[in-house]
């Protein structure tokens, strides 16, 4: 992955958010007032995240890996159902998947 | 842009000084300074995640920084680094972390009315234009539209100083620390994006859009290209969310 390619992820993002976020300001109410497209904007967070979830943690590359990282999101869906605030999740999710990963080596 | 910003965290603490200096200050912006102010802190600090998970996706810490400066939206960010850490390519990043920041826009139209702002304040209002800004401020509607406003650039800009200062600390940390899964960094942005999107999975419908969500990345996983199956899942969305339940 070359430097270039990270400036370009970088800028591009911010510049499509910003504009995203500039447009709303911009735009008179009735435009986005239409009932399908806030059904389908509300889903596409949820959608997007909950992709992002089994991407990061369970595939390389383009294939299904299930190793350490698994242990890791057990924890954290354990902690969730708990009502552990968030950084307890996370910080959870990271020491169970590196001592797995760990262990593993040893 | 870098001195509106710095008027607007000199706007902000002159703020909190002067409330914080007037003994007889009404309970309407001491309430809203507190909701403010611990919303700021609690999101602020989750900036240590963004930063770690930035250099992890093979980022400099200075990229890392300025996507938070400059994106300044949590959910794309991790987003955008997490699709480039997974081998994807930088198209499928840009565009998932957009599509994540276009509920920002409709956050706009509704913050927008209230605020009445022009010029170089609309547009630092559309920068921290975000989940939380807009969220306090609509919290505050039963304080009045004084307080929804205070609500609204309090935490916008509260979360704004926070956000990167815990970016950096959560980059040089990272970068200090080398290895993501030797300390479970590899585990801990999925367990991330699992915390975001907890709170929003409050009915049976959500939570099956969530689960479809997930089979369908997994399943067309092997026969795209890496970061593809991510963003193709608006198709879930623009099926599940075509008609009223």
């Amino acid at each position: 992955m070359s430097t270039s390619t990270l400036w370009i992820v970088m800028g591009a993002t911010s510049a499509l958010c910003f504009a995203m976020k500039l447009l709303g300001h911009l735009v008179p109410e009735s435009w986005l007032a239409n009932d399908r497209l806030q059904r389908i904007n509300a889903l596409i967070p949820i959608c997007l995240l909950s992709a992002l979830v089994v991407a990061e943690g369970f595939v390389v590359k383009t294939h299904i890996v299930l190793d350490h990282r698994l242990a890791g999101l057990g924890i954290a869906l354990a902690a969730l159902f708990a009502k552990a605030p968030f950084p307890v999740v996370v910080v959870a999710a990271a020491g169970t998947s590196a001592l797995v990963y760990h262990l593993h080596l040893g | 842009m870098p001195f509106t910003l710095v008027r607007e965290c000199a706007h902000f603490l002159r703020l909190v000084i002067r409330f914080s200096k007037n003994v007889q200050m009404s309970n309407l912006t001491r309430g809203t300074l507190r909701d403010s102010l611990s919303v700021a802190l609690t999101v602020g600090a989750y900036g240590t995640a963004f930063g770690a998970a930035g250099v992890a996706g093979g980022f400099s810490v200075l990229q890392t920084c300025l996507f938070s400066l400059l994106t300044f939206s949590g959910a794309s960010q991790f987003a955008a680094v997490g699709v480039m850490a997974s081998g994807g390519v930088a198209a499928s990043a840009i565009a998932t972390a957009a599509l994540l920041g276009t509920r920002n826009a409709l956050y706009g139209i509704q913050m927008s009315p209230l605020l009445r702002v022009r010029g170089v304040r609309r547009i630092v209002a559309a920068q921290i234009t975000i989940d939380e800004s807009t969220g306090v401020a609509l919290s505050q509607a039963s304080r009045g539209i004084r307080a929804m406003r205070e609500g609204f650039w309090l935490t916008g800009t509260g979360v704004f100083i926070f956000w990167n200062l815990f970016t950096l600390l959560g980059a040089l940390g990272a970068k200090a620390l080398g290895n993501p899964a030797s300390y479970g960094l590899d585990a801990a942005v999925p367990a991330a994006f699992l915390g975001l999107i907890w709170p929003r999975l409050q009915t049976n419908f959500l939570r099956m859009v969530a689960v479809v969500s997930m089979a369908f990345a997994l399943l067309i996983t092997p026969w795209l290209p890496a970061g593809v199956p991510i963003i193709a899942t608006t198709i879930v969305a623009v099926a599940l969310g075509w008609n009223a339940r």
